[in-house]
């Protein structure tokens, strides 16, 4: 049975197992209908061009999550930012794990979307927030129908969330495949300050798909500041899509770090409400052998005097594909809008292929908006320079590397999290450097 | 009365098309519709050999198939196409020797249009292939050509008369199955230009065809089909204008480049057709393939000023298929009250130390979309490729909008790329600059656009520079905001 179908009738065992009772039923079922409708994205829609899916979508599935599976914490120890005080929300094969996790209802909520979704007590956010901003496609559409389990974290006004939160998704490949769907609603109050690790992690061989939303709102003069590490096993993929809506004056920041995976498909939307308003998008991606990349971003500026930043470098060896698909519209009322995008590629080897695709759409006059994109190598009289004051070759390349991904990195404002990011790289690199410089 | 702002905005509003006049030449037309049978009639009607024929209805049958493309970022009223008629030549047509014998009241409309053929002999030494509603009527300095072995001449006449260059490359570079208008082109093309230049021949003087659609109702189908061969080079002119008519015409061109080892081909097209009036109603829509072939150590160059037509659909391309050849495109677009143009280029790299440049310069006034679409493609075996693209927006008001899809693909790790886009609008303090200095307004815009479009306007032959130059202030007219 094509995987479509065996989403389209597992719906109703899916019912059977949640609270049909209430508004987000609703909403369920309408989504079920709409991905009935839309289906999986193929090539040849526009969005999907550079990226298929069918590879991924061929295997057998299983949907439901069986039994909560219970791993030992120091198996896993290494995927944590151990050294740094944490909320923690984990999941595993999309059942959250108690042991493992470190919630909280002490001014702020940290705890789960399955609870969120059911108790009464959080009806009103819920009301408000869920479902608002997803774009109707197929994928998100199919998540939503979906939505069960996830994180879902409230910061009230005026608060800072006193540790970063890190969500964390393992797949233990219990099931020979297995299909995850996890929920994030994430809503950040006036004047309010959070800062969030995401991590999906499979422990096995058995291919994994995840088809992971976010909804993340900031209210006015929030701060969101985010992180997305994406260092997964070959024979995972994972469809990650997060949706930000903010208000006038916040200041919104998603960094995504794409160091492996099957196929990775990032959709981030940016929604401005508002004035005065700055998003940032950041990525890095180092990747090699067969994986695949695709970043999709969308910033829409509605109003005037808002800003974003867009910066993602990419350095692809072997047969290893990236695409980068950038778009900001500009609409007429948002005049005096600062719009940039950068987009920088290094190709380490002719079997590589990048796919870049920086789009402006623009309707006001007054404003100041550029894209810029560029492809090339490594620069040979700085590699010469190093080695002959007795660098190595693979070193100097490391750090070559390591210098052109570091505009990105420097704005990692955890600096445990840095010090992790750093030790990724070099390893990805195959290098001994600590680059703590 | 002292003549006053309101006179002068009045003035501006009801400012129609200068060159919207209509020729009242007897005009031989074809029943509107198109079939196998129209297809025939027209290959007929041009006493053309067998295979040019089948080759007509192979394009037709394969259009048949296809659909309209619409991916394009413009919104309009597809034309019916069983509702056009394809073919209309001017009802007198021998061949003349000179142009004492041509139809004086076609001489008229050339005058109007501000490119009397004599003066155009005498100053400009441009030879001058018109091109008025499909067929040919007058070819000069046909024979200072020949003594050089150059071939400029209508396609129709190529055909009958060269028909082993034609059948070689017709079709070569944009196949007829490449897409929706060069299948209907290919099927039902009326005429077009020639041109051949022989091995190690640099052409003397820019050839030149000016394309008018003229008759109501009848769409516009030209073939170009240029071959610089070994060595040789050549600069190509192409302008276009359009009488005003309501009902929006079609226009579907296919432009065939194919520059052979070491040749240099340099094609500038200035286009004015009808934008439609201030309402955005009417106007010409312009779907054109326009495609090169460099072979090794070649370098085909387009430069192009789209300042008419109500939607633009066009993209200019270059295939590097030899090493170390050259594309170039250097583009100006500018778009006023409701016109549409989605423009740009493709750059091919299949050879090694292939370079291409792309300049691109949009300006949008009105209530106008203008968008740049391009794709830059570097495949596995091109090494050290080379590519360097700019794209810059012009915005004048906040009812117009200006785009950017710009595709880079690179598959070789060799390969240098850089992209850059900007969007800005006039300054005031520009403005004021001018102003100050006893510069109005509407001359200070013309000024801050010919100095934001120089890079372009640089690279056209100078006699289309100045026309470019003028062209660029009558399509901003009345856009001051």
């Amino acid at each position: 049975m094509e995987l479509k179908d065996k989403l389209v009738s597992s719906f109703l065992a899916f019912e059977n197992t949640v609270d049909v009772d209430t508004a987000v039923h609703d909403i369920r079922s309408q989504a079920i209908k709409t991905f009935e409708e839309k289906g999986f994205p193929t090539k040849k829609e526009e969005a999907w061009k550079y990226t298929s899916l069918n590879t991924v979508l061929k295997h057998d599935y299983s949907i439901f999550p069986k039994e909560e599976n219970a791993i030992e914490f120091k198996d896993i120890k290494r995927y944590f930012l151990y050294d740094l005080d944490t909320y923690k929300i984990v999941f595993i094969d999309g059942q959250y794990s108690s042991h493992l996790s470190e919630t909280t209802h002490d001014k702020i909520d940290v705890c789960l979307m399955s609870s969120a979704l059911t108790h009464e007590k959080y009806k009103p956010i819920i009301d408000t927030y869920f479902n608002k901003i997803t774009p109707q496609d197929g994928l998100s559409s199919l998540n939503t129908a979906f939505s069960r389990e996830g994180a879902y974290i409230y910061i009230p006004k005026n608060t800072i969330a006193d540790k970063p939160i890190q969500i964390i998704h393992f797949a233990t490949g219990k099931e020979s495949a297995q299909m995850l769907q996890p929920r994030n609603l994430i809503v950040v109050g006036e004047n309010s300050n959070v800062q969030i690790i995401e991590r999906h992690q499979s422990l096995s061989k058995n291919p994994v798909l995840t088809n992971s939303v976010s909804e993340i709102f900031a209210d006015k003069s929030a701060f969101v500041d985010y992180y997305k590490i994406q260092n997964d096993d070959q024979s995972a993929s994972l469809i990650d899509s997060t949706y930000i809506e903010q208000h006038a004056k916040s200041v919104a920041s998603v960094h995504t770090f794409a160091f492996g995976g099957n196929i990775t498909r990032n959709n981030l939307n940016f929604y401005q409400k508002g004035e005065g308003i700055d998003s940032i998008l950041n990525g890095v991606t180092i990747i090699e052998g067969k994986q695949h990349v695709d970043h999709n971003t969308l910033v829409h500026h509605t109003e005037p005097n808002c800003e974003s930043h867009q910066d993602y470098k990419g350095i692809f060896d072997e047969r290893a594909t990236g695409v980068f698909n950038g778009k900001i519209i500009v609409n007429k009322e948002a005049q005096k809008t600062n719009a940039f995008q950068s987009n920088n590629n290094i190709l380490l080897s002719d079997k590589a292929t990048i796919n870049s695709k920086p789009q402006l759409e623009i309707f006001a006059d007054d404003v100041k908006c550029s894209h810029g994109c560029t492809i090339g190598q490594l620069d040979d009289n700085a590699l010469f320079y190093m080695k002959s004051r007795g660098i190595g070759e693979k070193e100097a390349r490391a750090l070559l590397m390591y210098a052109f991904a570091n505009n990105v990195l420097s704005s990692v404002k955890i600096p445990q999290l840095k010090s992790r990011i750093n030790k990724l790289i070099a390893k990805k690199l195959g290098v001994d450097i600590g680059f703590d410089l | 009365m002292a003549y006053t702002e309101d006179d002068l905005k009045k003035e501006l509003e009801t400012k129609e098309y200068e060159y919207g006049f209509y020729t009242d030449i007897e005009s031989d037309t074809f029943p509107v519709g198109l079939n196998e049978n129209i297809v025939r009639a027209i290959s007929k009607k041009k006493e053309e050999p067998e295979w040019m024929t089948e080759w007509r209805l192979e394009a037709y049958r394969i259009w048949e198939q296809m659909e309209e493309p619409e991916w394009a970022n413009v919104a309009y009223t597809k034309p019916d196409f069983q509702n056009i008629s394809y073919y209309s030549a001017p009802n007198k047509k021998p061949k003349y020797n000179s142009i004492d014998e041509v139809d004086p009241e076609l001489l008229e409309t050339f005058e109007k249009l501000g490119i009397s053929l004599e003066e155009q002999k005498k100053l400009a030494g441009v030879a001058v292939d018109i091109v008025m509603d499909s067929v040919s009527v007058a070819t000069t300095f046909k024979s200072t050509l020949a003594e050089k072995g150059i071939i400029f001449c209508s396609i129709s006449e190529a055909i009958k008369e060269h028909p082993e260059l034609v059948k070689k490359y017709i079709g070569s570079v944009v196949p007829q199955k490449d897409n929706f208008y060069a299948a209907l082109n290919s099927a039902v093309f009326s005429d077009g230009s020639f041109c051949y230049i022989p091995k190690g021949v640099r052409c003397p003087m820019e050839l030149s065809t000016y394309f008018r659609i003229n008759q109501a109702g009848t769409g516009q189908f030209e073939r170009t089909l240029v071959i610089a061969d070994q060595g040789s080079y050549v600069s190509y002119l192409e302008g276009c204008t359009a009488p005003s008519r309501d009902e929006n015409q079609l226009h579907a061109a296919v432009v065939e480049l194919i520059a052979l080892d070491d040749a240099e081909i340099k094609y500038s097209t200035v286009q004015n057709w009808y934008p439609g009036n201030a309402e955005g109603k009417g106007g010409v829509y312009n779907f054109v393939t326009k495609r090169g072939l460099c072979e090794t150590n070649s370098k085909i160059s387009w430069t192009q000023v789209e300042t008419g037509s109500a939607i633009t659909w066009k993209y200019p391309s270059c295939v590097l298929k030899g090493d170390n050849s050259v594309g170039e495109f250097y583009s100006i677009a500018v778009t006023n009250n409701y016109q549409q143009a989605d423009t740009g280029t493709k750059m091919i790299h299949l050879g090694k130390n292939t370079k291409s440049t792309i300049i691109s310069k949009g300006i949008s006034a009105g209530k106008s979309q203008n968008s740049y679409r391009g794709l830059v493609q570097i495949n596995s075996r091109a090494a050290n490729a080379r590519n360097f693209s700019q794209c810059d927006s012009l915005l004048m008001g906040n009812e117009c909008g200006a785009h950017t899809f710009p595709y880079i693909e690179a598959k070789n790790k060799t390969a240098q790329i850089e992209h850059e886009a900007t969007t800005s609008k006039i300054g005031e303090d520009q403005i004021f600059y001018c102003n100050q200095r006893g510069i109005d307004t509407e001359k200070a815009i013309a000024l801050i656009v010919n100095g934001f479009s120089k890079e372009v306007l640089n690279k056209l032959p100078m006699e289309f520079a100045v026309e470019a130059q003028k062209l660029l202030e009558i399509s901003l007219e009345g856009s001051v905001g």
